[in-house]
């Protein structure tokens, strides 16, 4: 098996550590790559879209002439997994909490509807143990400057739960083999949702 | 392709002690502090412990705090005075904008006191873009910091740009809730910080010059630092622990990773394409523009130039593209800095803490 993590800009080698160690632990033979370039799209199996800051990361891609290979190739069913901005790049759409509606370059492969930082600033950034569809137990959810997913439409499901306030949000959802979480597994020790991923898209 | 620089090892990007790990650390560091705590004995210089579960969201803790920066990776900072330089900087694709009072360039020409900037702009700037707004506080200024976790800025760069108002005492950051960034020379420096809690490192270079030779030199003693503790027996690390003032289990983590515990970016001088690229292949994570972007005669393309040379820095191609986007005859001038008199150099500033 071949992932690729989208490598323009953010938490990449995060990703490519926990994709080894998932494998690892799977006992599965596995590759993580670092994809920069239209060429490296070539022969994966599936993608990360990191977190980062999603306008830098559409806006580099488009610039490079990635963003359209790529969109196409996850419309294509290329699955997907991002987190937090990768989340905002597979949405099919992203408003901010303060500033609104921004064009910002995106995937769209997902009928999910965000919040781009929906839980305030970085002062506001915080932990929370939260309970996943599919994943055993508790899970520790690292919210940095996080979405929230507010919508999800036709087979888009949400996974996860979080009380914000008076509210009740999404924070992870599912489409067929596209996964995305507003969360960061990638910053905890805990594979579960990088492999509940791998399982749910190994042919 | 350039062949990676010599002092790198595998490690400077790609870790085989995960972030966890590093988290993990410091909480173990902080394990005795908390003992101590319990025992009602004052030590504050590390990270609250967390219950096992949380089941409360719970905000500004370590790991968030560290995270922050994980994400800026690859990207370019850059620094503004207004709103209108912020929606340049957010549409060239800026990771994040540092807001001043003045341009380094221009704070280096008026001379006197340089503060923080106007709250005031830092707020409308937070309200106009999608993207972290950070700012920058003197060294050892307790109040410039609270204010600007009060009102909400994203990071904090505790700044030898500005006048620093305690020469011999940098800022307790395990203090505060909003992560700091703080600039270092040489590997003793960042880690003075990072024991103080910044949560990234830059290097100093010399900022306001344009001229990138400082932040080369900065960054060439950090590495090479880096890759001679590697090799060091734990009787030797321990003595450079006390040269350096620094606790033996962070040289040890360091030495362990090849890299800093922590994200470590470029800043000081960067005004091309070409500077930014330079220093991503000298293992920065990410880079600082100051006053390369808005004291150039063409700040949009050389701000979206300089994002593309960051993030593709490895691809001969895109680097080349991204200089071709910017004319040198509308570069900063520069400053040689040479023609500096000891006591205008910025870098030296907060040094001997």
């Amino acid at each position: 098996m071949k992932i690729g993590v989208l490598g323009l800009q953010g938490g990449v080698y995060e990703h490519v550590y926990m994709l080894r160690r998932a494998f690892q632990e799977l006992g599965w033979q596995g590759e993580a790559v670092v994809v920069k370039k239209p060429q490296h799209l070539h022969g994966l199996d599936g993608i990360i879209v990191p977190g980062g800051e999603s306008t830098t990361i559409g806006i580099v891609a488009r610039r490079i002439g990635l963003l359209e290979p790529l969109r196409d190739a996850v419309k294509e069913g290329l699955p997907a997994f991002g987190t937090c901005a990768g989340a905002v790049m597979l949405a099919a759409k992203a408003r901010d909490r303060v500033v609104g509606e921004k064009s910002q370059p995106l995937i769209g492969a997902m009928s999910i509807e965000v919040i781009r930082n929906y839980f305030g600033r970085q002062r506001e950034s915080f932990e929370v143990d939260l309970e996943v569809e599919g994943v055993e137990g508790r899970f520790r959810g690292v919210f940095i400057r996080s979405p929230a997913i507010v919508k999800a439409e036709g087979d888009a499901k949400i996974i996860s739960w979080l009380k914000s306030g008076d509210s009740l949000v999404g924070v992870a959802a599912i489409q067929g083999p596209h996964l995305a979480t507003s969360f960061h597994p990638e910053l905890t020790g805990d594979t579960r949702i990088h492999k509940l991923w791998l399982q749910n898209i190994k042919r | 392709m350039l062949p990676r620089y010599a002092p790198l090892s595998d490690n400077v990007r790609l870790y085989e002690v995960g972030f966890n790990e590093i988290v993990e650390f410091f909480y173990g560091l902080a394990e005795a502090a908390d003992r101590l705590r319990e025992e009602g004995l004052w030590f504050s210089y590390g990270p609250e412990r967390l219950p096992e579960v949380i089941e409360v969201p719970k905000t500004g803790t370590l790991r968030v705090k560290l995270g922050f920066p994980v994400y800026q990776k690859g990207g370019v900072v850059m620094d503004v005075t207004n709103v209108e330089q912020a929606q340049i900087a957010e549409d060239a694709g800026a990771v994040a904008v540092m807001v001043l009072d003045k341009l380094p360039y221009d704070v280096r020409k008026a001379g006197g006191v340089a503060r923080m900037a106007d709250v005031k702009v830092i707020e409308e700037v937070m309200n106009s873009i999608t993207i972290p707004v950070m700012a920058k506080v003197r060294i050892g200024h307790y109040y410039e910091a609270l204010i600007l976790e009060q009102i909400g800025v994203d990071m904090i760069d505790e700044s030898e740009v500005l006048t620093p108002v305690d020469e011999k005492h940098h800022i307790n950051k395990w203090l505060f809730k909003v992560p700091f960034v703080n600039g270092a020379r040489n590997l003793g420096e960042a880690l003075r910080r990072i024991a103080e809690g910044a949560a990234m490192i830059r290097t100093k270079g010399e900022a306001g010059t344009g001229n990138v030779a400082e932040a080369v030199r900065h960054m060439k003693i950090i590495m090479g630092e880096l890759w001679s503790l590697r090799g060091l027996p734990g009787e030797e690390r321990l003595r450079k622990a006390r040269e350096m003032g620094v606790p033996v289990e962070l040289v040890d983590l360091t030495a362990r990773l090849g890299r800093l515990p922590v994200v470590n970016f470029a800043a000081g001088g960067i005004a091309t394409p070409a500077d930014a690229a330079l220093m991503m292949w000298l293992g920065a994570d990410g880079i600082f523009v100051g006053s390369g972007i808005f004291k150039s005669r063409d700040p949009p393309e050389r701000a979206a130039a300089i994002v593309l040379a960051a993030s593709l820095w490895d691809d001969p191609e895109s680097v080349a593209e991204a200089q071709r986007m910017i004319s040198e005859q509308k570069s900063m001038m520069g400053i040689d800095i040479r023609k500096l008199k000891p006591e205008e150099l910025l870098q030296v500033r907060g040094a001997e803490a």
